[in-house]
């Protein structure tokens, strides 16, 4: 996919999943769209990987580890082609095949299940050390939410791959600074979260995880000063981005916009680019 | 048993490239010989079984055969949402290993005795459940675990345990393993408690009882119809655990016994108390929490007696006097 595609499918992700959302009467919407560009830019330009051979050996690995973003994986990994679109309709429903939170079970394209938080960067480093055993040139992406960031393990995995000299990992953080009863500041403030990472031994970078060229720029590991650590890369983000009435709102961690307010965030998110 | 392990391990890594060991740093001199030979292949995660569990699932995931190595508790009971999630969901190859099964960490306290981890453990998806009696048992069920793809846990005792077994012993993962052969009686054993066992079968002899031993090394898959068949062929079965009565041996043996309609007279012979009492060695322990073969006898005695009184031609009654 080119880079002039990218704006496109990210909107292509956000109606999806707004559709998703809205017809199984489920949640999380704003989260989904506080990492929509950065799952297409890691669907449309970063990851190394085959949607007609999803196992694929050589395959770079991607963790969701903010497994409630859900909808928007299963939207990005249709729209690539790793299943019928169709099947975007057994999201959260009766009889459905698409779990809320993020499964491997029946779904090509994806490594790794996750749903409770603080889960996935321990594994990624588990599989950067699985591809450092082989040299293998696959890489390892990983990303998290902010609030996960009060879990003690996602702690123990930020101690472990700088020890490990993972240059091959790369974690995303959604930081979009509302975590699940209110802000992050409020609840358990982060800052300063860079430093944090920085001191704990990684290449820490923070970009607008809206702006497609400073992602992309920040998600490719060729585009760093090469090192021995592993990336970070803090992507300041705003829950609910791209529906006026949803931005930075914390209601719709949890809200399934329906009726009139389905109707509106469609047209906000239909308008032309 | 922590010694045949260590030998083992060394053979299933010789013989499988795909072996790698991670330890949330224990394993003091025990785990030197495979970090010695395989510098590549051990890691040491720190002291962090979140940590362990996670990243085994993601060595695992990457197509290595992965065990993990601790003391009871930590490795499962600290991280057991990693393990439920991480290993067991997405079955991965992980083994994971412990140390210090039952009360064998005697003295360091109620933090070390992994008397609960048998029932825990069962209860998840996927994860084959092996409690081995004897270093012979671990011997040649470490092989068997490598080649049964998925998650499994390996609850090991410590170290100097008593070989039951002939070494050349052919012990199946899944099946269990008669020790010795009665009629009169069944003890069914699991874990580190086997010679507890054989010992309390000797002291019952002297009774004129004919004690059937049979050690159940794999509690997950249980054997439900080779229990069942065993069962039915005695009038008092008796299971026997290091661990708490509610939800190891002994709850498994009685949810397929009393499925299948078999109703010998049955006690659970583990630790009934919530946390054991007393501060000592593992002997020490186990008698001061009735876990040792005179309290096994005593227990064994008082269900035979009472299916005298019960029953006018009991069959443990007449081998008695015969």
């Amino acid at each position: 996919m080119k880079e002039t595609e990218l704006p496109q499918f990210a909107k292509d992700i956000r109606l999806a999943a707004l559709r998703m959302i809205s017809r199984s009467n489920s949640s999380h919407v704003g989260t989904v769209f506080s990492c929509t560009e950065l799952l297409a830019c890691l669907y449309g330009r970063i990851l190394r990987v085959r949607p007609d051979e999803p196992d694929w050996p050589g395959r770079d690995r991607f963790v969701m580890s903010k497994g409630h973003g859900a909808a928007g994986l299963y939207a990005a990994l249709a729209l690539r082609g790793f299943f019928p679109r169709q099947r975007l309709d057994e999201f959260c429903v009766d009889g459905g095949t698409l779990y809320g939170h993020v499964t491997h079970r029946g779904v090509p394209g994806v490594d790794v299940s996750t749903g409770a938080l603080g889960h996935g960067l321990a594994i990624a480093v588990g599989l950067a050390a699985g591809a450092q055993r082989e040299a293998e040139p696959w890489r390892v992406f990983v990303l998290l939410s902010d609030g996960e960031c009060d879990e003690g393990s996602t702690w123990e995995a930020a101690l472990l791959a700088p020890a490990w000299k993972q240059s091959n990992l790369t974690a995303v953080i959604d930081y979009n600074k509302i975590q699940s009863l209110g802000r992050v500041d409020d609840v358990v403030p982060l800052e300063p979260f860079a430093a944090k990472w920085k001191a704990f031994g990684w290449d820490t970078r923070e970009v607008d995880g809206h702006d497609i060229p400073a992602v992309l720029d920040a998600l490719d590991p060729e585009r760093w000063v090469p090192t021995d650590r592993p990336r970070c890369i803090i992507a300041h983000t705003v829950k609910g981005k791209g529906v006026s009435f949803m931005q930075d709102d914390l209601l719709w961690h949890y809200r399934t916009p329906k009726g009139e307010e389905y109707e509106r965030a469609l047209a906000e998110l239909e308008r032309p680019i | 048993m922590r010694t045949a392990f260590v030998r083992s391990l060394m053979d299933v890594a010789s013989l499988d490239p795909r072996v790698v060991l991670l330890t949330g740093d224990l394993g003091f001199a025990v785990l030197d010989e495979f970090r010695a030979k395989y510098p590549d292949r051990f890691y040491n995660v720190g002291v962090a079984e979140q940590n362990l569990a996670g990243v085994a699932a993601g060595l695992a995931l990457a197509g290595n055969v992965v065990f993990t190595y601790s003391i009871g508790n930590f490795p499962t009971l600290r991280c057991l949402e990693q393990v439920r999630n991480d290993i067991c969901y997405h079955n991965a190859n992980v083994k994971i290993v412990t140390v210090g099964g039952g009360l064998a960490y005697g003295s360091l306290g109620v933090s070390h005795f992994a008397i609960e981890d048998l029932a825990i453990l069962r209860a998840l998806p996927n994860i084959t459940v092996v409690a081995p009696g004897d270093p012979v048992e671990v011997t040649s069920l470490v092989p068997q675990i490598v080649e049964r793809e998925g998650p499994a846990y390996l609850r090991l005792g410590r170290a100097g345990e008593k070989v039951v077994h002939d070494a050349g012993a052919q012990i199946t993962l899944g099946h269990p393993a008669r020790v010795r052969a009665g009629s009169g009686v069944l003890l069914l054993t699991t874990g580190g408690m086997l010679p507890v066992a054989l010992d309390a079968a000797e002291r019952l002899e002297h009774e004129g009882l004919d004690v059937e031993v049979v050690s159940v090394h794999t509690l997950k898959p249980l054997d439900a119809e080779r229990i069942c068949a065993l069962a039915a062929r005695f009038p008092v079965v008796v299971t026997c655990e290091e661990h708490s009565a509610i939800g190891g041996l002994g709850g498994a043996v009685a949810e397929v016994l009393i499925e299948a309609g078999i109703a010998p007279t049955f006690r659970r012979f583990a630790l009934a108390r919530d946390f054991p009492e007393g501060v000592g060695s593992q002997t020490y322990l186990r008698t001061a929490n009735a876990l040792d073969a005179p309290a096994l006898c005593e227990l064994v005695l008082s269900l035979t007696a009472v299916r005298t009184a019960r029953s006018p031609q009991p069959r443990v009654a007449a081998r008695r006097s015969g």
